[in-house]
């Protein structure tokens, strides 16, 4: 039982020092590094809709026929897409491959990709290869670069088709 | 004048029951104050992408001495919001304050933690300093786990071209947004509770205050490095109580976070609704004979169990009679409102004290034969009454051969004029005790009581009541020796003051008080032990 004022003034001091110790640390200690400090960071991220599965076509004339008015669109296309490929080598040694769907329930989106890539700083030979078209074996775009990368440095590799396609940034 | 006596809080209250149960309206506090505060940053904040970081900078340097403070203050009142938040919540579990009554509340206070955290993480992020793009960039990638977007979040962080000002206006309606959906919660967290308690205690309250102030000026807030999504930012000084996610999801994968947090919030929406070994205890039962719809148990009620419907002996007589009528989920069973019903009153003059609203496992019935019959049994010129509950100090103890020491559900189901009754049947004084009026496990029986018997509510002690011979100290489990104390203390002032009357009749006409001859024609006899 606290008898004497000061002594319960001095319980209750010490549990807001305690209160304010406690927010004060965690709210900023220990520290966190994300990347360790000799290492960069590669993302490759794209959003990008494949080529159709089958070509568009022309109509006939008697199918534009048989088409409402307001409906007769000379060309017949469907709606699927194709899957969008993607393969990173990092000095000759592949460290990513991925094969993104086309997004929407008719497969008729964007295929996207979003993955991180963690490597030492330093120089790298980096190959990027993007297939977005279902027939044949063959990658429909190609980059391969020298890099450089500082420690800590992000390097984004995006696909913009009317950039030339694959996009170090 | 009836003697209040104050018990001092001891360092194991103080440690143990004080501040653990205002962790609630803490919360409001510390709500309020991120709030208050938030509209000044709000004010001078600067939402451009340019613009966001250096109006931050600017406040927290060349401003120290309020805009500096305040930002220090804000984020360390949301790192108590926090903090108390999640101590509530652990606090509210341990002590099963799930489930029954309480259900309603719980399954409410769930949402407000993903509010709370929702609203807190967002304000990292407008900052646009190192932490607030890492938290960014980590918190898309983790949503970008959810197949929700047709375009991944994280593209949003991808390079500097790719955050425009939009987002941070977006941000700012977010950080503002989800607050009031917060507020919102938290009204409706507290609707089955009478009387929430939504401020501390002043003098918690101001300590909690001073307490952040003083971090504020001791460690001010200040921003890490302006944002730059094309480096990965060093070492940062993490806000563990809100950005714990973050490294959490690095070290396994977004999918395990989610699965934890969905996990985490599933188990406690379920909590409420798994089977449990507690006992159900008996829920008050309205009596419609002896109701007379005074509503002062709907009054009374800590936890809005009651509400008032047509009495069925509605007359034209007495048209727009009301009824006491009990819901039985959200009742407690603590009997304060037996307490509250003027016709608990133990001078009724009828065989078999029937009230309007009583507890099963309790009724007052058996509370005035127990009394009776243990009044009877005490000894001396000083007996004395003991009125606690079950949740308080201990009252078995201090039985004796003058004490006789009832141990109520709740003190607030005793009703004021038992004490009366304890007088009249010989008892030289009456102390009422019970847990402190802050840590009432009942919430508000401990204060219902006090305001009762100072003639401050309904029912009242009677105004002309000896108040002399009554002590009311409210003290909580573990402080059983101050509580021995105010007793020993209450029985050598009681022992200046001449003997009740009956003692002094009974002296008279040579009759020993403590035979069953004295109690005639009062009741009937005890069935129950207390």
């Amino acid at each position: 039982m606290v008898k004497s004022k000061p002594l319960a003034w001095l319980a209750q001091g010490l549990l807001y020092a305690l209160f304010a110790l406690i927010i004060g640390t965690f709210s900023s200690w220990p520290k966190y590094r994300h990347l360790a400090p000799e290492q960069a960071l590669i993302k490759l991220s794209f959003t990008h809709h494949g080529k159709r599965v089958e070509d568009c076509r022309q109509r006939t004339p008697e199918e534009l026929a048989k088409l409402p008015p307001n409906m007769r669109a000379p060309m017949q296309c469907q709606r699927e897409r194709s899957p969008v490929t993607v393969e990173v080598d990092l000095d000759g040694q592949r460290i990513y491959r991925h094969v993104a769907a086309p997004s929407g329930l008719s497969k008729d989106g964007a295929s996207t990709v979003y993955q991180r890539l963690e490597m030492l700083a330093g120089e790298h030979r980096l190959a990027v290869r993007l297939k977005d078209s279902a027939g044949g074996s063959d990658f429909d775009y190609r980059r391969e670069e020298t890099v450089t990368l500082k420690p800590g440095q992000v390097l984004v590799i995006d696909f913009n088709a009317e950039k030339g396609g694959i996009t170090l940034l | 004048m009836a003697h209040t006596q104050k018990i001092p809080p001891a360092i194991p209250y103080l440690i143990r029951g004080y501040p653990w149960q205002h962790l609630g309206s803490l919360g409001f506090l510390f709500f309020w104050l991120i709030a208050v505060t938030g509209f000044y940053l709000f004010a001078v904040l600067d939402t451009s992408v340019e613009g966001v970081y250096s109006s931050i900078v600017w406040l927290t340097r060349e401003q120290w001495y309020l805009g500096g403070i305040i930002r220090s203050l804000h984020r360390y009142a949301a790192d108590a919001f926090i903090l108390v938040t999640l101590l509530h919540l652990t606090r509210e579990f341990l002590l099963g304050r799930y489930g029954g009554f309480r259900r309603f509340s719980w399954l409410t206070g769930v949402p407000l933690l993903w509010f709370a955290y929702i609203s807190g993480i967002g304000g990292f992020w407008l900052n646009w300093d190192q932490l607030g793009q890492f938290s960014a960039v980590a918190s898309a990638e983790w949503l970008d786990w959810l197949p929700i977007f047709a375009t991944p979040f994280t593209r949003n962080f991808l390079t500097a071209a790719a955050v425009s000002d939009r987002l941070f206006t977006l941000l700012v309606f977010v950080h503002i947004g989800v607050p009031l959906l917060l507020i919102f919660g938290l009204w409706f967290h507290v609707q089955r509770i009478n009387r929430a308690e939504v401020f501390p205690p002043r003098a918690l309250g101001i300590g909690a205050l001073a307490a952040l102030l003083t971090l504020a000026l001791a460690l001010p807030v200040v921003s890490q490095g302006k944002a730059d999504l094309a480096v990965v930012p060093g070492p940062l000084a993490l806000d563990w109580f809100y950005l714990f996610l973050h490294p959490l999801m690095y070290v396994s994968s977004p999918a395990s976070v989610w699965t934890l947090i969905a996990g985490i919030t599933l188990f406690l929406l379920l909590l409420p609704f798994l089977p449990s070994s507690r006992r159900v205890p008996s829920i008050a039962v309205v009596n419609p004979d002896n109701c007379n719809g005074c509503r002062r148990c709907f009054d009374d009620c800590p936890y809005a169990a009651i509400v008032m419907v047509p009495h069925p002996q509605a007359t034209i007589v007495k048209p727009g009679l009301q009824l006491a009528k009990v819901m039985p989920d959200l009742c407690a069973s603590c009997g304060i409102c037996a307490g509250s019903c003027p016709s608990s009153t133990p001078f009724r003059n009828v065989p078999a004290l029937v009230t309007g609203i009583d507890m099963p496992q309790l009724p007052v019935e058996a509370l005035r034969q127990a009394l009776k019959l243990r009044l009877a049994a005490l000894e001396g010129d000083t007996r004395i009454v003991v009125f606690g509950c079950d949740h308080g100090a201990s009252v078995e103890a201090l039985s004796g051969a003058d004490v006789a020491g009832f141990s109520l559900i709740c003190t607030g189901m005793l009703p004021p004029s038992f004490v009366d009754y304890a007088w009249r049947e010989g008892a030289a004084g009456v102390l009422v005790t019970g847990c402190r009026d802050s840590a009432c496990a009942f919430r508000l029986g401990s204060r219902w009581s006090e305001q009762r018997l100072l003639g401050l509510r309904e029912p009242r002690l009677r105004f002309n009541a000896a108040r002399e011979r009554l002590c009311i100290a409210w003290a909580d489990p573990g402080e059983e020796p101050e509580l021995l104390a105010t007793l020993t203390d209450f029985r050598r002032r009681l022992a200046t003051f001449a003997p009740p009357p009956v003692l002094q009749a009974n002296r008279l006409d040579g009759i020993s008080p403590n035979t069953p001859e004295t109690n005639a024609g009062t009741g009937g006899t005890a069935d129950g032990q207390i």
